[in-house]
């Protein structure tokens, strides 16, 4: 079936549509990674995102359950230069197309997802529509233009969990007595797979948890989970972090909190830093990330459309620890005195490369 | 951490001649990182025995040598440069086995060098399997269950242990000579014994197969400060069995998730820490096992490989260049991305394209050869395409790979036809006997690797087979299978549309790759219908390749072809173009000589103002190194994709001369669809190559040629063989590069030749030239401007006529021409350059018998010698031609190269050339009007004898200074080499001689052993050589007896690595090489001391 990609800057792209049919808003986003579009497609983070896969094969090796970051997809859509029809894999697979279709999720193929990438590149991301069957694109066009920005509105309370829960792995909880209480934004379960994997007792709250609820698990550490769209308009949560800091400063025994990706823009806020939009925000498993204690560079996973305004930390209590090094940006930072840190890009990996996971076992010696 | 400055002085080691499984991608990488050193201020000294790489053009090194590669020349030259470092890692095996060679010799300690890239022991680690195998065992990585052997009863013992099929691997050989799976105990033996004897160390691996298991490769870099990046997956098409070098791969890779991709990628790194190479590229090769995921690591290459050189090409990411800095001390993040300038190079490029390489083979050269591929590699070039999706970029490699197909089928070619026919008819059924052995030879051809195999996949779909049938038949991944079968569907939409095909359906064929000839053959259309109506819709778009998948802007030069909606390649600057066509694939008789001309004509044009565009489908070789020219097109070289380049960067002209045949057949086809062709016309090139008006023009001029005549029945063969005389060279006309060419010396001959070509029922009518028999050859390479004429350079062949001159060595100044004779040859070829317009380069080739000068052939055209007239003389030939054809007076171009030209030559010149024979374990070794070598080397020095003596070591065949020489020779021989042994005796060699040769020689008077043929007993000729009781072996071979004597002592003085002579005027080469080495010892100068010298 005939399926149109309409975007607010009056570009249309007409392909045919592949999973649900049906229409689908969104912020059109594109994503560099050349493998690992299930991770992405159930990635929370992608909540309202229309996003563009920029290797022009997916779905090749199907789909499989162990590579779930949640329990669904949530991109609004999903775009590529082709998605197949066969999958292959050692692991028998599902098809991405009946994956698609069991979880509702819009996709497009067909176009020219090059210049599709290229024009948001040089415009920026924007909203944008994909419409199955026979659509005015004039239509769709003005459609877009009048959908609302991400830029503040709160995404984080689409995705977060509803009541707290444990984080059981093959059927367990962690075995060692290291509590971790992970605030859930949106978070990908590798995040908890990695620490369970390394002894914690994981417990996810909703995002709205208060510092209360939070301390009435007697954590030995916090994590900051990742999740979608501006920190900004998270202010509850900015709240609670700025409350948990508070606590830490002042508890005899400071448990570490570990930030990521979006729990790494709201610990900034949190700490007096302030948040705004990238351009065409970054979305790989490349990007190159230096470390600022070592020199070295790590190749990290990204996935965010804000970053945290180097700046606006030059007075606080503040130290930058990781940058970008295709655009200098804020990739990391930590407290001066508290063992408190976090990062911008995604050491859980998943879809990406592993070099980052030594902060895991940074977060977990912290706890211990 | 920046470079390093205790360095002053580095030498790199090149990798020598072109030989199976090492091309010209490590010409591509040398020159890049010469190029990166020399940028940073080192003084960078080269060696390298290949005059025909653009990396010892003398710009390129401070001190460029072209010697033999072997460790005392080496060192002779570390001795006289005194550098701080060797850089071993860009050289291919070659240069890390010589680097091996030095370490062990002391003379790195000796001299206080460095080997910068990768250390001794790691070398050794990734060399010697067995090290490998502990090394990764130790480090947790997982390796298939091996063990080694060093005699017959060890391998067998360890075969007991792991069972068949399983895998034998010599140590330390390039390319996987001596490799192969063993299926059964009987195949055993002979296997492990090839292997023992291939092996300097005889030392064989044997292992646990993993054939039929997915095989992966990675492409890693590492800085001195242990960060290590992925440059690209490559993913083999073929299963593992077939070597890597043989296979159809694809990158990235593309049934591998996102876990899978990162355990190797851990993986790859743990491997490369483990073997310690400090900085620079490696490849490491897994295999995958399909049914359970298991990984295993197969090998990893401490150094930039084949593989590396398609990484880059494939990604736009300058591995070589990178490696380079890396060496001498840069870490990844102070490097600035090339493509993109801002990002640094400390990341992972990513790409939104497929990219698709295939092999190419050379088996049409080597008929009696096993064709079944293994892990032997046995190709001699390949085929890059770039395209949106798989099936794209695969149909565009197979079209590039000109064998003479134009994409995956549907062009009537190969079997096609017949599939086409049996799938057509109304009821294609099992019972149809006819369709039953049909599909039996294609599932015989599915099962057994073989290179029609992709043809095959397609034919099985067309007959109704399924992905799993053919996935459990080939073991070709099922995602590679349903991509083909997407093609099958589509054609199978095309042809039954025809006629009434709509344009969504050809958009959808040209998004597929198909090319408009199958949509031509599969709907009636012609092909210019086909091409006006996709100009009119949905002209051909140019995409970047930029590292980045478009993230980041990038103004890189490099384009590829395909149907989508936006275009990168425009706006076009102002200036004024010219096209230069390449040459393809690497094959026999068409390689890195031609790419060698390309790119200087690149060079050349660019500095004469012009803007230039190269393109070209090898990603080998420095013509697809982006910024060899203003834009590289990285293209099929077909009419349809480089008219779509014309079309859309309307050059002022063309230059097809330079490129080999490749370009040179699209010329006529150009000119009609309105390009301009540069320099000679193409009626030139046509009438130079139409035998009846170029003699008649050779009549017209009075330049004696031999007679020559037609024939296309047996009986006319007998009356004008008759009417020429005997010897007769015959060939089929419309081959090239000697194809089936062969000298017959009387009518029972003859008959048989015409009776084998009728059989074969190509290339009629035949050709037949009376043959000079014991006339010298002599290639004369020259250049006009259409009003003067350059003589370049006069080549007297050392092999008589009848061996095609791309096999034999030959001398540059001749050594035995009179004055007579060389004026003959200027006259000549300033007659043929005027008469035939010539505008740019030729080559013609002569006769000479009796002091008289026949014209064999001529051919306005770059030859394959112009870069060793190059080296040899200081006048790079092809710059000065490509400034020729553009228009600017041959004075002007030459004026440069007065100095070195007025004054005359006091060296010599010689190129020799090597042969894949240890690579075709059935074929015989002699030479003969068919070419068969694959690469060519140089000796320079002060006079004929050293020069040869010393090219003869560059080849790997150094004459020995002492010890016993075999004689064994044809009756009609015996005469003529009485002196030749004489000579030997009285340098002090013992002589050996098979019975009527020894026979022969002793009533002569010479003092020759006799010794056994093999049907009388042992030990016998094969003993002696086997025992190492002989150091040279002169045999001329006895025509076409197969499996005679003869050819027994050729196979086994090859495997024994004796060097083997195997024509008298060899032997004579050999004699003089050999009394004039013990007159003087070799000189080494660099090329700049001798131009400099000469400039004096």
């Amino acid at each position: 079936m005939k399926a149109t990609l309409a975007l607010e800057t009056g570009q249309v792209f007409v392909g045919r549509s592949f999973g649900s049919e049906k229409e689908t808003e969104g912020e059109v986003v594109f994503c560099t990674a050349m493998t690992g579009y299930q991770e992405i497609l159930t990635d929370p983070s992608y909540q309202g995102q229309i996003v563009v896969m920029t290797y022009p094969h997916i779905g090749n090796y199907g789909i499989h359950d162990n590579l779930n970051e949640s329990k669904k997809p949530y991109v609004a859509g999903f775009v590529a230069r082709e998605f197949s029809q066969r999958a292959s894999h050692w692991q028998p697979p599902e098809k991405l197309e009946k994956f698609m279709k069991k979880h509702g999720v819009v996709g497009i193929h067909d176009i020219d997802t090059r210049a599709l990438t290229r024009h948001l590149r040089t415009l920026g991301v924007c909203q944008g529509i994909v419409a199955t069957g026979d659509r005015s694109p004039k239509d769709l066009v003005s459609q877009a233009k009048k959908m609302p920005k991400m830029a503040g509105t709160d995404l984080v309370k689409k995705v977060t969990c509803s009541s707290a829960y444990d984080w059981k792995e093959n059927g367990e909880t962690g075995s060692s007595q290291r509590n971790v209480v992970v605030m859930d934004f949106g978070v990908k379960h590798n995040i908890l797979r990695s620490l369970s994997q390394r002894g914690c007792v994981v417990k996810v709250v909703p995002a709205k948890a208060s510092v209360n609820d939070i301390l009435a698990h007697h954590p030995d550490g916090i994590m900051l989970s990742n999740g979608p769209g501006d920190p900004s308009a998270v202010t509850y949560a900015i709240d609670t972090i700025r409350a948990l800091v508070s606590h830490v400063s002042n508890s005899q025994k400071p448990f570490p909190i570990f930030g990521i990706c979006l729990g790494h823009q709201l610990l900034a806020q949190a700490l007096g830093g302030k948040t705004y939009k990238l351009k065409f925000g970054h979305r790989g498993a490349n990007h190159p990330v230096k470390d600022l204690t070592t020199g070295k560079v790590e190749v990290t996973t990204q996935n965010h459309g804000f970053a945290v305004d180097m700046d606006s930390l030059s007075d606080k209590e503040v130290e930058l620890t990781h940058i970008n090094l295709n655009d200098n940006t804020l990739e990391g930072l930590r407290h001066k005195h508290l063992p408190i840190f976090s990062v911008q890009y995604h050491p859980e990996a998943f879809p990406g490369p592993h070099d980052a996971s030594y902060l895991f076992d940074r977060f977990i010696g912290n706890v211990s | 951490m920046p470079k390093r400055t205790d360095i002053k002085t580095i030498l790199v080691i090149g990798s020598g001649p072109i030989v199976i499984g090492q091309a010209c991608e490590f010409d591509y990488s040398g020159a890049q990182a010469v190029k990166a050193l020399k940028a940073e201020g080192y003084r960078v000294v080269l060696i390298n025995s290949n005059p025909a790489t653009i990396m010892t053009d003398p710009e390129f090194a401070d001190a460029t040598y072209v010697e033999p590669l072997i460790p005392s020349m080496v060192e002779r030259i570390i001795e006289k440069e005194k550098p701080q470092a060797i850089l071993p890692t860009l050289g291919g095996q070659t240069a890390l086995n010589l680097a091996v060679e030095l370490s062990e010799r002391g003379s790195l300690k000796k001299y206080n060098v460095e080997l910068i890239g990768a250390k001794l022991p790691a070398i050794q680690k990734a060399e010697d399997r067995e090290l490998f195998k502990k090394t990764m065992v130790k480090a947790g990585l997982e390796v298939p269950q091996s063990g080694t052997a060093h005699t017959l009863a060890e391998a067998e013992a360890v075969s007991e242990k792991i069972g068949f099929p399983l895998i034998i691997r010599p140590s330390f050989t390039l390319g996987g000579v001596g490799s192969a799976t063993v299926y059964t105990r009987e195949e055993f033996t002979a296997a492990a014994l090839r292997g023992l004897d291939a092996s300097p160390i005889s030392e064989i691996l044997l292992e646990e197969s993993v054939i039929g298991w997915k095989e992966f490769e990675l492409e890693v870099m590492r800085d001195k400060s242990d960060q290590c990046v992925i440059i690209c997956s490559i993913e083999n098409f073929d299963p593992m069995g077939v070597h890597t070098g043989d296979s159809l791969t694809v990158a990235p890779s593309q049934t591998l998730s996102d876990p899978d991709l990162q355990r190797m990628r851990d993986q790859a790194f743990v491997c490369m820490r483990a073997i310690g190479v400090e900085t620079g590229g490696s490849n490491v090769q897994f295999a995958l096992d399909p049914k359970t995921g298991r990984i295993v690591i197969i090998e990893m290459n401490p150094r930039v490989s084949r593989s590396s050189a398609l990484a880059s090409k494939a990604t736009g990411f300058p591995i070589a260049k990178m490696a380079a800095l890396l060496a001498v001390g840069y870490r990844l993040d102070e490097i600035p991305n090339d493509i993109t300038k801002k990002t640094p190079a400390c990341f992972e490029p990513v790409i939104d394209y497929v990219v698709t390489k295939i092999p190419r083979f050379a088996f049409d050269k080597f008929t009696e050869g096993d064709q079944t591929l293994n892990t032997s590699m046995k190709s001699v070039g390949e085929v890059m395409a770039i395209g949106r999706t798989f099936r794209e970029s695969l149909q565009k490699a197979l079209r590039g790979l000109e064998i003479g197909r134009m994409g995956l089928g549907a062009d009537n070619k190969g079997l096609s036809a017949r599939v086409d026919a049996a799938v057509a008819k109304p009821l294609p059924s099992q019972a149809d006997p006819e369709f039953a052995a049909l599909k039996q030879s294609i599932v015989h051809k599915l099962r057994v690797p073989n290179c029609d195999q992709i043809f095959c996949i397609k034919y099985a779909f067309q007959l109704g087979m399924s992905v799993e049938e053919i996935n459990q038949i080939s073991s070709v991944d099922p995602w590679f299978l349903s991509q083909i079968q997407m093609i099958v569907d589509l054609e199978k939409d095309i042809r039954s549309a025809g006629k009434k095909m709509t344009r969504d359906l050809l958009q959808r064929a040209k998004r597929d790759g198909f090319s408009d000839m199958q949509i031509a053959y599969l709907t009636g259309w012609g092909v210019d219908k086909i091409k006006e109506m996709r100009r009119k819709h949905f002209p051909v778009t140019y995409k970047r390749v930029d590292t980045c998948a478009a993230e980041f802007p990038a103004d890189t030069p490099y384009f590829y072809s395909t149907y989508e909606t936006e275009d990168e390649s425009l706006p076009l600057s102002k200036k004024k173009r010219v096209v230069v066509l390449g040459g393809g694939p690497n094959r026999i008789g068409q390689g890195i000589e031609f790419d060698y001309c390309c790119v200087h004509a690149a060079w050349a044009l660019k500095e004469a103002g012009y803007e230039t565009i190269m393109v070209n489908c090898n990603p080998e070789t420095v013509s697809t190194d982006y910024d060899t020219s203003d834009q590289l097109f990285f293209e099929p070289l077909t009419l349809e994709d480089v008219d779509n380049i014309m079309d859309r960067v309307k050059p002022i002209g063309t230059i097809v001369q330079f490129g080999g045949q490749t370009p040179l057949n699209l010329a006529r086809p150009l000119l009609n669809a309105g390009a301009k062709i540069l320099g000679t016309s193409a009626d030139s090139i046509d009438l130079a190559e139409d035998r009846e008006h170029f003699g008649a023009l050779l009549k017209r001029l009075k330049i004696p040629h031999p007679a020559h005549g037609v024939a296309r029945t047996v009986q006319e063969a007998e009356t004008v063989g008759e009417a020429l005389g005997y010897p007769v060279m015959v060939r089929p006309s419309y081959v090239l590069g000697g194809r089936a060419m062969e000298v017959v010396y009387d009518t029972i001959q003859m008959t048989d030749y015409m009776k084998r070509a009728l059989d074969a029922g190509a290339g009629l009518p035949i050709l037949l030239d009376r043959f000079l028999e014991g006339a010298k050859e002599v290639d004369v390479d020259a250049i006009s401007d259409g009003k003067e004429v350059f003589i370049g350079g006069i080549m007297e062949h050392i092999e008589e006529a009848g061996i095609h001159s791309g096999d034999s060595a030959c001398v540059l100044p001749p050594f035995s021409l009179n004055k007579k004779v060389l004026q003959d040859l200027e006259q000549y070829t300033y007659l043929l350059a005027k008469s035939l317009k010539v505008k740019g380069l030729m080559n013609i080739q002569y006769a000479v018998r009796d002091n008289t000068v026949y014209v064999l052939e001529a051919n306005p055209r770059a030859s394959r010698t112009i870069p060793f007239v190059s080296k040899a003389t200081g006048v790079p030939l092809a710059k000065v031609a490509a400034k020729v054809m553009v228009g600017i007076p041959l004075k002007e171009c030459l004026a440069p190269y007065k100095k070195m030209m007025a004054k005359t030559k006091n060296w010599f010149s010689v190129k020799e050339v090597v042969f894949p024979w240890l690579r075709f374990p059935e074929v015989d070794v002699v030479l003969g009007p068919e070419m068969r070598s694959t690469g060519e080397v140089m000796g320079i020095d002060s006079s004929y004898g050293l020069s040869f003596a010393k090219s003869q070591a560059a080849a790997g065949a150094a004459l020995p200074k002492e010890g016993t020489i075999l004689f064994s020779l044809r009756p009609r021989d015996r005469a003529q080499a009485l002196p030749i042994a004489k000579s030997f005796l009285s340098m002090g060699y013992q002589l050996l001689g098979t019975d009527g040769t020894a026979r022969f020689l002793n009533e002569n008077g010479l003092n020759v052993e006799a010794v056994k043929k093999i049907a009388e007993g042992r030990p016998n000729v094969l003993d002696v050589i086997k025992n190492k009781e002989v150091t040279l072996i002169v045999n001329s071979p006895d025509g076409r007896r197969a499996r005679s004597d003869g050819y027994h002592i050729r196979r086994t003085a090859l495997r024994q690595n004796v060097p083997i002579v195997t024509t008298l005027s060899a032997a004579r080469a050999v004699v003089e090489g050999l009394q004039k080495s013990r007159e003087k010892p070799w000189q080494i100068h660099s090329l700049q001391d001798l131009y400099n010298q000469q400039r004096a």
